[in-house]
């Protein structure tokens, strides 16, 4: 009896929630969303914010774009006004910390605004939000040691430059790739140490890596991001070595400047950190509006590029 | 005038005359002598490295570069020399300048932005590699003056006037570069950073001429002195006709040119500027070395060599760190205790405290009278 009364009640909440948001188009077209973006710290950052608003447009989403620059205050009181005004089909919120969102959550909940993480993680319960959409680091740190892997038949002397201590980008792609070479008891890492994501501070680590270790015992620099690895490239020629060649280079991002040392043959290879988490997330949007229920973690996995051609082939 | 100078060289001559004469083991737990603890500092440190690497001290020559940790840690501690240079004038008028990183990241920017326009085919002869130096270091003297003016002028607290600066200057940075990180190909402007003259790294030159220069020009003057006098007693030396707001000028221009050179060796090591990274931090790592070479922060007496001594300490074990197989995340805490370690070697109180502990057995051994 309870059973039958439960699947009535079920039933009765799935056709309600269809019906009132049968608005929702495919794409989203006629929507408003609000989109409340962390600032722009890094170029990263910028193409992010560039990528959502050139999907909306495309989309013909009416985008209201809020920049906190590095204040949580800031994106808290932009969802507050969007919740008020009532005039926001659904927010968009890439936080800039984890913590302290409980709170505004909930009212956009009460009002019946569904919100979309994107990047960053919060703590909140997960019910509170529709889904997050983001970046899958482990899986960026396993593409990059299975192209290593297969690069060297799995006979390898890595050297490693870690990302920021402590961050998810350092620790997961760190566990991706460390997952993978586990495999093959060839693949060592024989030095590893942080470059804070800085090219400046890559390139020092990687000049100590080669006068403290014998660079003909190195066989690969793995760098968390492109910008290490540009620096590692440096401290490589300045070493007497050929990147690419003596020492390979595989990094994760695909940021511009690393195409100029693909092509140019002193990098090998580079994970894609995809700025494109727009569309994902405007189907998610989409997606509960119109009463689909959504997984709470929606990865956007980047490809492994060698070379520019390939690159820009994929993002025409 | 002269009788305060007078006032000024009489104490220290006498601590002079004092260590020539009659010098006694006993007293380095005593005495003051900053300069001995901090080349022992130094030693011991390069002497860790060593144990940590053995090829620590092994200096190669490959494709006419020295390559070596060694020179690694002398081609890394230029920028902190020179911006340590800076900070010692600085702090020696009871001032500090937070905001070098920044300026670093400002005059980097500059630089790239310049000389993008001279390689996208731009014949104006301002933007030739000579030019763009001159003006970046030019840009970096006038951040200097911005917080000599909020500083002398205006009499804003210095840690506030120069935080301003540090804010903000990574904002200015960001707009000259439009929000990009651009990169260059300008064979002049990366030999700042990356160029060898007799296999020796540029920026070791840069940072041993800059430190020849300023102490000439602090020491074989009066200025050094002058600087002192303000750092020590503002109101004083005021009464006594030195002109407190030209020194706090000089000395936060001398800081922010300091600052534009380093920033150009950081670009010119990647021949990249990122407004975001340049020098982050770097304002730290100056502190620091000034304090470790001895500087009071309450201004006062400073000695340039011995910041320099401290760029070199920090940086020798920032190289250690990379070297040894430590976890990452057991860098700063190693980081905080050494530079703990060389600040108790110098303090005078705990000399004291330590050199009780070991009275008796002191009074054992004569060799220590």
């Amino acid at each position: 009896m309870k059973l039958v009364k439960f699947c009535l009640l079920l039933a009765l909440m799935v056709t309600f929630v269809g019906a009132v948001n049968v608005k929702a188009q495919d794409g989203g077209e006629g929507l408003t969303i609000g989109f409340s973006q962390i600032g722009s710290e890094s170029a990263w950052r910028t193409s992010f914010t560039d990528a959502v608003k050139a999907e909306a447009e495309a989309r013909g989403i009416n985008l209201l774009f809020s920049d906190a620059q590095q204040q949580q205050e800031n994106q808290i009181a932009a969802m507050r006004a969007w919740i008020a005004q009532g005039d926001v089909d659904a927010i968009i919120l890439a936080p800039v910390v984890e913590s302290g969102w409980d709170d505004v959550l909930q009212e956009a909940q009460d009002a019946g605004i569904p919100v979309v993480i994107v990047d960053r993680n919060v703590d909140s319960d997960p019910s509170l939000y529709v889904t997050r959409v983001s970046s899958d680091f482990v899986h960026e740190g396993r593409l990059a040691a299975a192209w290593l892997v297969q690069a060297t038949s799995g006979q390898c002397n890595i050297v490693e430059l870690q990302g920021t201590v402590g961050s998810a980008a350092a620790n997961d792609r760190m566990a991706g790739f460390n997952e993978v070479i586990a495999l093959f008891p060839g693949m060592q890492i024989i030095a590893s140490e942080t470059g804070d994501f800085v090219r400046a501070q890559g390139k020092q680590v990687m000049e100590s890596f080669l006068s403290s270790e014998d660079p003909a015992n190195i066989c690969a620099v793995w760098a968390h991001n492109d910008d290490m690895a540009i620096g590692a490239i440096e401290a490589i020629k300045e070493a007497g070595l050929v990147p690419g060649q003596d020492i390979l280079v595989v990094s994760v991002d695909a940021i511009p400047d690393i195409f100029d040392s693909l092509d140019a043959g002193e990098a090998n290879a580079t994970v894609e950190l995809s700025p494109f988490m727009g569309g994902p997330a405007f189907d998610a949007v989409v997606a509960t509006l119109n009463g689909e229920e959504l997984p709470k973690w929606i990865p956007v996995a980047g490809k492994l590029y060698t070379n520019r051609a390939d690159y820009d082939a994929d993002h025409q | 005038m002269v009788e305060m100078e007078k006032q000024v060289l009489t104490p220290v001559n006498e601590n002079k005359s004092q260590k020539a004469t009659n010098f006694k083991w006993r007293n380095i737990f005593r005495g003051d002598n900053r300069a001995l603890w901090t080349i022992l500092a130094l030693i011991i440190i390069l002497l860790a490295d060593r144990m940590v690497s053995p090829t620590f001290f092994t200096v190669r020559m490959i494709n006419g570069r020295l390559t070596g940790s060694l020179i690694n840690t002398l081609d890394g501690a230029a920028p902190i020399i020179l911006l340590s240079i800076g900070m010692t004038l600085v702090i020696a008028t009871k001032g500090v300048d937070l905001s070098v990183g920044a300026v670093m990241a400002i005059c980097a920017a500059v630089s790239a932005v310049l000389i993008n326009r001279h390689e996208a085919g731009s014949d104006n002869i301002l933007y030739y590699p000579g030019f763009v130096i001159a003006i970046a270091i030019l840009v970096g003297a006038l951040c200097g003056l911005w917080n000599g003016i909020l500083v002398a002028l205006f009499d804003i607290q210095p840690i506030i006037a120069t935080l301003i600066l540090m804010v903000a200057g990574r904002g200015i940075a960001q707009m000259i570069t439009d929000g990009q990180s651009p990169t260059y190909t300008d064979e002049t402007l990366a030999f700042m950073g990356q160029g060898t003259i007799f296999g020796m790294p540029f920026p070791v030159y840069v940072a041993i001429i800059a430190l020849v220069v300023v102490y000439l020009l602090v020491r074989r003057t009066a200025l050094g002195l002058l600087i002192e006098s303000v750092g020590i007693n503002a109101k004083a030396s005021h009464y006594t006709g030195v002109n407190a707001t030209v020194i706090k000028l000089f000395v936060y221009i001398i800081s922010g040119i300091c600052a534009a050179i380093a920033g150009l060796i950081v670009a010119g090591e990647n021949t990249y500027a990122d407004p975001h990274t340049a020098g982050m931090w770097s304002e730290l790592d100056a502190i620091v070395a000034v304090v470790i070479g001895g500087t009071l922060l309450s201004g006062g007496r400073f000695s340039l060599v011995l910041s320099a001594m401290g760029a070199l300490i920090i940086q020798s074990l920032r190289i250690g760190l990379y070297i040894s197989d430590l976890h990452p995340n057991a860098n700063l805490v190693v980081k905080a205790i050494v530079i703990l370690l060389v600040l108790l070697l110098q303090s005078k109180e705990f000399k004291q405290a330590v050199g009780r502990l070991f009275k008796p057995v002191l009074k054992l051994r004569p060799v220590f009278k």
